[in-house]
């Protein structure tokens, strides 16, 4: 019935074929060591809607590091994004970032508890260690069929608004605090009146993504939901992406300034030896070129003259800060975001419904 | 048995009946098979080939795959060793804990692969059962190249254990005995008679372990840190080129594991019709 002879040779040809093939693979897979010449390497642990921004900064950063420091090594920087409130856990876990640039100054707190930044970290920059600030606003689809033109019609009936998870986003808790801020600024507002507020809107929301790009792909991509609440140059972003014909930008009457943060990682620029470029690369993050980089990309400059030239591109409102509405961000956090606290006491009311 | 039974049924089903079976059955696999499959390499070519050279040979696409085959050809091995290892005890010796041992070999395959990442970070991160003693030490493991291979270690440790174990009961240990009392050694009766015996199902085992190395993404994800150009292997690299909305890039890598998958399915046929000739013979010898 068989063939043994065949059936052997094949095996004999089949052997070394196998073995070749294993060893092809592990030659490719044997570790380059890049160039000879070591850069300083530093890595830069951020959120989701900066990867273009850091993308851009690092390049011109590393070139100007290069021209001020002759004949030294240069700099290289490496980057890692994802949820704000995830990156920040990541960097707890171990991940040993020289820089980290997150959405919200609680996640960085949070990475201070531990002992890595020291606690007094957002004085040792300027204006509170937020070099570029931005704020919500909702991205709707081309006529805005839905007609949304204020906070007030995320709650309607029959809205389905895009917002990830507050619990893991740091653009979600700027959502959700410029939503309860909103509530709570109206004639008549209050503490009550601002919580059945949110609580409306969340049961509008059909799914809650980990981070602000994943919601931008479910609202974009896969045309889930009516409204996206996202950042502005998130919004910006996507509606460069994907033709300005399928996608308007709503800036509501009222919504919170929202201030990413950045800090040096003392622990770890103690262990690289790289306090002295870390530091350099944040302060540059400041400097009027930095500055204007971030407003092309559509976030808010701090400096106020590169804000006033870049006027045109960010549509004027009330702008609340947390700290005006809420108070300091561990009280915001033991409030509202804990377990237990008021997002899971109303996403679990909702679900009951 | 009634002689109704030894008919096939099918014969006295109506044609009408067998042809919707079947159409069913194609419709299904191309809608959930085919299509997506096609889907990844019309998209990764959707703007010609250029764009698509440019995406694979991009530095962090080159240092994604570079790194992806470090860690399966570190992984892989690792796992053969074990699995050879494992089936030869559990199948040639009797010993007290031998159910429970072969229960534990199949626990990777029944966990969720984003616990299989997280055990990691609880034992060696920065705040582990064993992370500060590590990191005394300066050895580093989570986000780093380390954790990436334990933890794919982890999840594809039953592959070619699970292939040998049923084989070399079927088997048993009568030619392990006969050269024994021949006078062969461990080694040689390893080498001549066992290994010769198990070679197919070994190469299966270790192409489906390859292939699950190559493809992990949950339990690489959690130990991973996503460094581009450092610490993101392919799976992982796709999802930051998607993020970006660089769907080009993403989709050309992706194809690059669709066509790794591909190739290792090829190999598997063939192995599996060669495979059936060897059993054969040795089950007529």
């Amino acid at each position: 019935m068989n063939l043994p002879n065949t059936s052997g040779l094949r095996r004999r040809m089949l052997f070394p074929l196998l073995g070749g093939a294993l060893l092809a693979v592990s030659a490719c897979g044997a570790p380059s060591d890049g160039p000879p010449a070591a850069d300083t390497q530093l890595l830069n642990v951020s959120y989701d809607p900066t990867r273009e921004l850091y993308d851009e900064v690092n390049s011109v950063f590393a070139a100007q590091w290069a021209s001020e420091h002759p004949g030294e090594a240069g700099v290289t920087i490496e980057m890692s994004h994802g949820g704000s409130g995830r990156q920040a856990r990541a960097v707890i876990d171990g991940l040993e970032a020289d820089v980290v640039t997150l959405a919200v100054p609680y996640d960085i707190d949070q990475i201070a508890s531990t002992g890595l930044i020291a606690t007094d970290w957002q004085t040792r920059l300027p204006r509170n260690s937020a070099p570029y600030t931005s704020t919500m606003v909702f991205l709707v689809r081309a006529g805005n069929p839905e007609n949304i033109r204020d906070w007030d019609d995320l709650v309607r009936d029959g809205v389905d608004v895009i917002t990830p998870n507050p619990k893991t986003s740091g653009g979600a808790r700027w959502n959700y605090l410029a939503a309860w801020g909103y509530a709570l600024r109206q004639p008549g507002g209050s503490e009550a009146a601002a919580r059945d507020f949110v609580r409306r809107l969340y049961a509008n929301v059909p799914v809650l993504d980990t981070g602000a790009r994943g919601s931008t792909t479910t609202f974009v991509q896969r045309n889930i939901g009516d409204v996206l609440i996202t950042w502005e140059n998130e919004a910006h972003l996507a509606l460069n992406e994907f033709g300005e014909g399928r996608f308007e930008i709503v800036t509501p009457s009222t919504s919170i300034l929202a201030e990413p943060s950045v800090a040096w990682v003392d622990r770890n620029v103690e262990r690289h030896g790289t306090r002295e470029v870390a530091e350099a690369y944040l302060r540059f993050l400041y400097t009027p070129e930095a500055q204007a980089i971030a407003a092309r990309r559509f976030f808010r400059p701090s400096d106020p003259e590169v804000l006033a030239r870049h006027a045109d591109q960010f549509p004027a409102l009330e702008l609340f800060t947390a700290g005006d509405v809420f108070g300091t961000w561990s009280d915001i956090h033991a409030a509202h975001f804990a377990d237990g606290a008021v997002f899971d006491q109303i996403t679990a009311g909702a679900q009951r419904q | 048995m009634s002689q109704a039974r030894t008919t096939s049924p099918a014969r006295r089903d109506p044609p009408v009946l067998v042809a919707a079976l079947i159409g069913i059955a194609i419709a299904y696999l191309a809608l959930v098979l085919v299509l997506p499959l096609a889907t990844v390499f019309a998209e990764a070519l959707r703007r010609g080939l250029e764009p698509f050279v440019e995406g694979v040979t991009h530095a962090d696409s080159l240092a994604a795959i570079r790194l992806t085959l470090l860690v399966a050809a570190i992984a892989v091995p690792l796992n053969a060793i074990f699995g050879i290892a494992a089936a030869w005890a559990v199948t040639k010796f009797e010993f007290w804990g031998k159910s429970a041992l072969v229960t534990l070999i199949d626990l990777p395959f029944s966990i969720s692969p984003v616990i299989s990442g997280l055990v990691y970070v609880l034992l060696y991160g920065a705040h582990g059962w064993f992370g500060p003693t590590l990191d005394a030490l300066g050895i580093k493991v989570i986000f780093t190249v380390t954790g990436i291979v334990l933890a794919t270690i982890l999840v594809t440790l039953p592959f070619v254990a699970r292939e040998l174990i049923p084989l070399m009961q079927e088997q048993g240990s009568d030619e392990e005995a006969a050269a024994a009392t021949l006078g062969a050694g461990a080694w040689r009766t390893f080498f001549f008679v066992t290994l010769p015996n198990i070679k197919w199902a070994l190469m299966y085992g270790v192409l489906l372990c390859t292939a699950r190395a190559m493809g992990e993404f949950g339990a690489v994800a959690v130990v991973s840190g996503h460094i581009r150009g450092k610490t993101a292997t392919m799976p992982l690299h796709v999802e930051i080129l998607y993020n970006e909305y660089n769907f080009v890039a993403a989709f050309a890598i992706a194809s690059l594991l669709a066509l790794f998958a591909l190739i290792t399915l090829a190999v598997k046929t063939f192995l599996e019709a060669q495979f059936a000739d060897e059993l054969a013979a040795q089950r007529t010898r």
